[in-house]
């Protein structure tokens, strides 16, 4: 085992070629995911994070979807290279997806035992009918399913959304991956369910020494479990590190712009603005037009490459005020996120509604 | 309902007439059978409750899915038809009225649902949909329909323009805007907002519940803001109620029930929102098992086969921990959902030889999370009598023993709903002073 990550994604591009022109969903992404850590893809919809994931095992549709850049190294192999039927070999066997909806991942004419059996009979794990079953039963019990015998040979519609969770995490981990990616797993789950089911994951993370590379938007989630976080914001990567660096010492404007919109105790605030057209989005920083800090230098050239936050090598920002040739202090300062709107208005940009 | 009328007799409460007064509001869906569709067994969904609202106030319910919340504020605005209790707006019980006195109702009371897109009919402009309840209500003036709903799109923050564009042409945030619009164009005194931004994005949500917060100072509204999110809740409301299967089990002005919830439901609500402080992990209440069904909610406190702080039973002394466990244990067995098969099937999964009576209770202890021996000398007698019946087979026995044993104050009585020393109102026998006192009585 060599100590390179289990994941490089390296400037991967990911567009959609739709009616009204090429949908820009991830504009050269890049970020790396080690072995046992969990890293946190964070954004508002529409940001690119789950059409990121989606590229990594390209399970995104194609077409309309196209990957037209970029590398994905997994495991010292290059996925982005590999044909189709050599990369069914690692989907769901040592990459494994775990998706919003239970619903939608668990076919209803089929016991949840079968379901979980069939990702071993197809990944070859386990060829004895009676093993599969045992370990199904297994595999429920580990995550945390009452009389798992019994709720083996139950169909997905007898069971509530939280244990169809459950289920759906228990085929994931069938085939024993090394990379489980799960998009909002959580989502859709009361936070009384959704705290049960984030413990589960942090356990069974442990126990099988799996990475996690998990998409969400929400950010109290991310402070939970993330080691590493990667924040994106309309295709791009605007910042990325360590959960505490980024919690702490937030760098790029709009992850900070992000924390403070969290409801809760009182004053939250509101981002300004909307986001850019995917179909043409503009020059410089994709967040200037929504930035109250933003200057002429933020609207022109190409995103600001992301360099260290106060000289952490791998706390990085995308954000002109942290190279060496701008004042850090321009964005230190208090502003009044939900005015960002008006220097779009300025701008002739978007229209200065909210919402 | 004597605690319920008890509640409203409340000073505090009564300052100045509610707009809406809630009271022992139920809602009960008949479970039918058979062609004949007799009619065996009902669910209570909304079981009692009570609550009222003063004018241009906000009140949230908040409360996991399927514990009424919706089925309540349905009920409250005649969508649907309660079984049971009254709903007083302005003074007035409005749930048997019809007709006319219905439409004038619904024409002071509004709603705004959760997904903004199938709220609206896409081939109507969304000037349209705003302004169809004047129509519905008898305003004929096309002209002067249209300068309400533009003046209205201009006051939740869009354009006059807006008015002749379809709802397709908006974000997801704009279109919830064009709801909030949509339920004041009849001026009314009360809206139910109905998980108003669950379906929206972080950056977006605070700025409709800042809206809402200001549509309702403009238009002194009444407000019953629904939601799973206590953190939305926080952001908006004056006073909270929390549901838990039907029934409400705390209420109280929203910062002093955020920051000492008292009823171990609220305690676990509050402690489950994920904290945006990567210093703070793995600090939340867990709670056991999930929300029971409310064709058969459990006897007592709704809550008592949840609840990490469930009262031991007289004359036993436990660890907390494993008294929740033997609770558990119990619950299943009363349920008939303990499958000793499936612990055997477990046990065998090791070596292949059927396993000893002792390795299955062993692995039901397991299970349950429980220890080889509890620590609790007298409590562990009882306890390992009743896994040997369990082995045996014979879990009715072993269901009845321990009923007989361990029966707790919360599964016998129910709570009423009563002031604590927080000031507020929780349903909760720790609350309750008779059945601390016997308590401290055993702790000497």
């Amino acid at each position: 085992m060599s100590s390179e990550p289990l994941l490089q994604v390296e400037n991967l591009t990911t567009h959609f070629h739709t009616d009204e022109g090429t949908v820009r969903a991830v504009d050269g992404v890049s970020f790396d995911v080690s072995r046992g850590e969990t890293v946190c893809l964070v954004g508002e919809s529409g940001s690119g994070k789950s059409v990121t994931s989606e590229s990594i095992t390209r399970i995104v549709d194609i077409p309309p979807g196209e990957i037209v850049d970029g590398s994905v190294r997994f495991d010292g192999q290059e996925l982005t290279e590999i044909s189709e039927k050599e990369l069914r070999k690692i989907r769901g066997k040592r990459i494994a997806h775990v998706f919003q909806n239970p619903q939608d991942a668990l076919n209803p004419v089929y016991t949840v035992g079968t379901q979980i059996g069939e990702v071993m009979k197809i990944h070859g794990t386990e060829q004895d009918k009676a093993a599969r079953r045992r370990r199904a039963v297994d595999l429920l019990d580990r995550v945390g399913i009452p009389d798992p015998a019994a709720r083996v040979d139950n169909y997905p519609h007898e069971m509530s959304g939280g244990m169809k969770q459950r289920v759906v995490i228990a085929m994931a981990l069938a085939a024993q991956p090394d990379l489980l990616i799960a998009d909002e797993p959580t989502t859709a789950l009361d936070v009384t369910i959704q705290a049960q089911i984030l413990d589960l994951l942090a356990e069974l993370q442990e126990e099988f020494g799996m990475s996690v590379l998990f998409v969400t938007h929400d950010l109290g989630v991310v402070a939970q479990i993330a080691d590493r976080v990667v924040v994106m914001y309309a295709g791009k990567v605007m910042e990325r590190g360590g959960v505490h660096d980024v919690f702490d010492n937030p760098g790029h404007p709009y992850t900070r712009a992000l924390l403070a919109c969290l409801p809760g105790e009182g004053d939250a605030e509101t981002i300004g603005g909307e986001l850019p057209s995917p179909l043409d989005p503009p020059e410089g920083c994709r967040f200037a037009a929504r930035c109250p800090y933003a200057v002429e230098d933020c609207r022109v050239g190409d995103q600001p490459e992301l360099v260290p936050v106060d000289g952490h090598a791998d706390h990085t920002a995308s954000c002109i005020f942290h190279q060496p040739d701008y004042d850090r202090s321009h964005i230190d300062r208090e502003v009044d996120w939900e005015s960002g709107a008006g220097t779009a208005a300025a701008d002739g940009g978007v229209r200065g509604d909210g919402a | 309902m004597s605690e319920e009328q008890s509640l409203e007799s409340r000073p505090s409460r009564t300052a100045g007439d509610p707009l809406l007064d809630v009271r022992g509001l139920e809602k009960h869906y008949p479970i039918t059978e058979g062609v004949l569709k007799k009619q065996v067994g009902k669910v209570r969904a909304v079981d009692g409750v009570s609550f009222s609202i003063g004018r241009g106030e906000t009140l949230g319910l908040v409360g996991e899915s399927g514990c009424g919340k919706s089925t309540a504020a349905e009920n409250i605005l005649r969508l649907e038809d309660p079984t049971g209790g009254q709903v007083l707006f302005d003074g007035k019980d409005v749930t048997g009225i019809e007709g006319q006195e219905l439409k004038q109702f619904r024409r002071r009371a509004q709603i705004v649902f959760q997904d903004p897109t199938s709220s609206f009919d896409p081939r109507m402009s969304v000037g349209e949909s705003i302004t169809e309840p004047l129509l519905i209500h008898g305003m004929r003036d096309r002209e002067r329909r249209r300068g309400i709903g533009q003046n209205l799109l201009e006051r939740v923050g869009l354009s006059a323009d807006d008015y002749g564009r379809y709802p397709h042409e908006f974000s997801g945030g704009q279109k919830q805007r064009i709801g909030l619009a949509r339920s004041l164009v009849l001026n009314p005194e009360f809206i139910v907002a109905d998980e108003p931004v669950s379906a929206l994005d972080v950056s977006i949500k605070t700025a409709i519940l800042n809206l809402i917060d200001d549509l309702q100072e403009e238009f002194d509204l009444s407000i019953l803001l629904i939601s799973h999110d206590m953190g939305v809740v926080r952001q908006v409301c004056d006073r909270v109620a929390v549901m838990y299967l039907g029934k409400i089990v705390e209420m109280g002005p929203t910062e002093q029930l955020f920051d000492d919830p008292q009823h171990p439901y609220t305690q676990a609500l509050i402690s489950s929102i994920p904290r945006p402080d990567p210093n703070q992990r793995g600090t939340s209440v867990r709670l056991s098992g999930t929300v029971p069904s409310p064709s058969n909610p459990p006897s007592g406190c709704r809550f008592h086969t949840r609840c990490p702080q469930v009262i031991q039973p007289e004359g036993y002394e436990f660890e907390q921990t494993e008294w929740r466990g033997v609770m558990d244990v119990r619950h299943r067995l009363q349920t008939g959902e303990l499958d000793l098969e499936a612990i055997r099937e477990l046990q065998v999964a090791g070596d292949g030889e059927e396993p000893t009576d002792e390795a299955v209770k062993g692995g039901i202890r397991e299970e349950f999370d429980l220890p080889g021996t509890l620590s609790s000398p007298p409590a562990e007698a009882v306890f390992d009598e009743a896994l040997d019946q369990v082995v045996a087979e014979e879990f009715g026995d072993a269901a009845a023993l321990l009923a007989e044993e361990f029966e707790t104050v919360c599964e016998r009585e129910e709570p009423p709903l009563d002031a604590t020393d927080a000031g507020h109102v929780a349903a909760c026998h720790l609350h309750d002073d008779a059945v601390t006192a016997t308590l401290d009585g055993i702790d000497e």
